[in-house]
């Protein structure tokens, strides 16, 4: 670590183009956006409505799912990382599953079991007259679904990665396996549990698939700011444009906000 | 199977988001392998139809083949404006073709094609009873609608308004088929949708109402300015407005254009 200044080497180019085109892949679609947005009217349409109805149900949906997959995805991380069962290994391999499935299928999947017809969702309407599609909690649904292995994972991997030994000087103290939990194992896995939150949050952000199939779109009920993003693109590609550029900014902003964590956890 | 439809979808989406980054003007294409390939961006209630007359339009020209890419009108318009690759583009409203006109993307005037009308999509049986637009107004009727910046969702906005019906629908859908989707699966009561749609699909059935008649849509289809297989791209068009290819058309529920 305390390694005194390292004598320059020359990097190799077959490694350095390749990395260099890969850094102007990933910023030049984003100073692109920049460079097409229309700054003179952009105050004008900032000031629209619609754009702060949808940017407020985006902040409030992805929130909310982040509450849910916490609340529903830390002890199922817990569970992966200190219980040992049969079929742990499959029951991880299902909880990645939505990671590589294509949100859209994610949203029919939804649909068939809670939707007005589906498995649960029949049971809903006829038992609590419930209807989830085209709901804002539908909405919270659809993206906590698509979200939270971003959470399970985090918090798995901090949780391995974590010393046991505190947890079992706990246990020899006489602490149960609750207070274990909440005493010991938590506050060491914070910074994990944090990241991963933040993961869960910006991935909800930016949910696009599975909302618009399971929850409709609807301005101010469903309609989340990457839905009123394609639904511009269709007529105003200047509106788009200046709606991706909320988006962005709201991205950058947590991210930057949050950056210290992020090397916390390191 | 020859009409790779998926293909053109990525095609489109691809140069949509190339030339979304670029900053230059319309680009007219790198001059790609168009040779025996027509390329028709089309609105998403011609799906079954011009997929069947690609298929017919193949047979005639041997070695041609016909790439589709379906979709809201509105989209397609972007897509097109924006430089993406088309031979043709067919849209389910004069507005939206508008669009590509007024960029200088046609080449020559579009031609009314067919005309499409409005109904009711209803789960077969028609359950909630509904006859005619009021009845979408019912406490307890979920009604699916296309977003009004696509052709459907303009002609129902003005078929309501006609009507002088106020309703709140579950969802604004981007096009007519995402609308006539969730009434197929039950999550909406009923969606207005085309004549067309209603016709293509299992298990529904069509309402019929007056207002529909007031908001007759055309469908105008032009040949594109930058298209890279123009020869190609003619043929195409002079083939679906042919006494064969209307009656395609028509049989699948849409009205022939009044010149006709």
């Amino acid at each position: 670590m305390t390694r005194p200044a390292r004598r320059r080497q020359r990097v190799p180019l077959p490694l350095l183009l390749p990395a260099g085109l890969g850094l102007l892949f990933l910023v030049l679609p984003l100073a692109g956006l920049l460079v097409r947005t229309p700054w003179t009217t952009l105050p004008r349409r900032l000031a629209q409505p619609g754009v702060l109805t949808a940017l407020r149900l985006s902040l409030e949906t992805a929130t909310a799912a982040t509450l849910l997959c916490v609340a529903l995805g830390v002890p199922l991380a817990w569970l992966l990382a200190r219980v040992e069962f049969p079929g742990r290994r499959l029951v991880r391999a299902l909880v990645t599953v939505p990671l590589v499935l294509p949100p859209v299928v994610g949203g029919v999947a939804l649909l068939l079991v809670f939707g007005r017809r589906g498995l649960l969702g029949s049971w809903l309407d006829a038992t609590f007259g419930v209807t989830l599609p085209f709901t804002t909690a539908g909405v919270v649904l659809a993206e906590a679904f698509v979200a939270m292995p971003f959470l399970v994972i985090a918090v798995e991997g901090a949780l391995r990665g974590a010393d046991a030994r505190y947890e079992e000087a706990a246990a020899t103290l006489g602490a149960g396996r609750w207070t274990t939990f909440t005493r010991v194992t938590l506050p060491l896995v914070a910074p994990g549990v944090a990241a991963g939150a933040v993961l869960c949050w910006a991935r909800a952000l930016g949910e696009f698939g599975a909302t618009i199939t399971f929850a409709g779109n609807y301005p101010g009920r469903t309609q989340t700011m990457p839905l009123a993003v394609y639904l511009a693109l269709e007529t105003d590609v200047q509106a788009a444009i200046v709606l991706s550029l909320v988006l962005l900014t709201v991205s950058v902003a947590i991210l930057a906000g949050l950056r210290d964590r992020w090397v916390g956890v390191t | 199977m020859t009409v790779r439809w998926i293909r053109a979808v990525l095609a489109g989406a691809a140069a949509l988001s190339l030339s979304l980054t670029a900053c230059g003007g319309a680009g007219d294409g790198s001059s790609a392998d168009t040779g025996g390939t027509v390329t028709v961006f089309a609105a998403a209630s011609l799906t079954e139809t011009f997929t069947q007359l690609g298929r017919d339009f193949e047979s005639a020209h041997p070695g041609t083949r016909v790439v589709l890419n379906f979709a809201g009108s509105s989209a397609l318009a972007t897509q097109i404006t924006q430089g993406a690759p088309a031979d043709v583009f067919a849209a389910a409203s004069p507005a939206t073709m508008k669009t590509v006109t007024d960029a200088g993307d046609a080449a020559g005037a579009p031609a009314v094609l067919v005309r499409n009308q409005l109904v009711v999509a209803v789960p077969e049986g028609n359950p909630d009873r509904v006859g005619g637009l009021a009845d979408l107004a019912r406490p307890g009727v979920k009604v699916a609608l296309c977003a009004e910046q696509v052709p459907c969702g303009a002609a129902a906005r003005s078929a309501l308004d006609a009507a002088g019906v106020r309703l709140t629908p579950a969802t604004l859908e981007q096009d007519v088929k995402g609308a006539l989707a969730k009434v197929k699966l039950g999550e909406v009561d009923a969606a207005l949708v085309y004549r067309t749609d209603v016709r293509a699909a299992d298990g529904l059935a069509a309402v019929e109402f007056p207002e529909s008649a007031r908001t007759v849509n055309d469908y105008p289809i032009v040949v594109l300015k930058h298209a890279g297989n123009p020869d190609g791209a003619r043929a195409f068009v002079d083939h679906v407005r042919s006494d064969a290819g209307l009656a395609v058309l028509t049989a699948a529920g849409f009205q022939a254009p009044p010149s006709r």
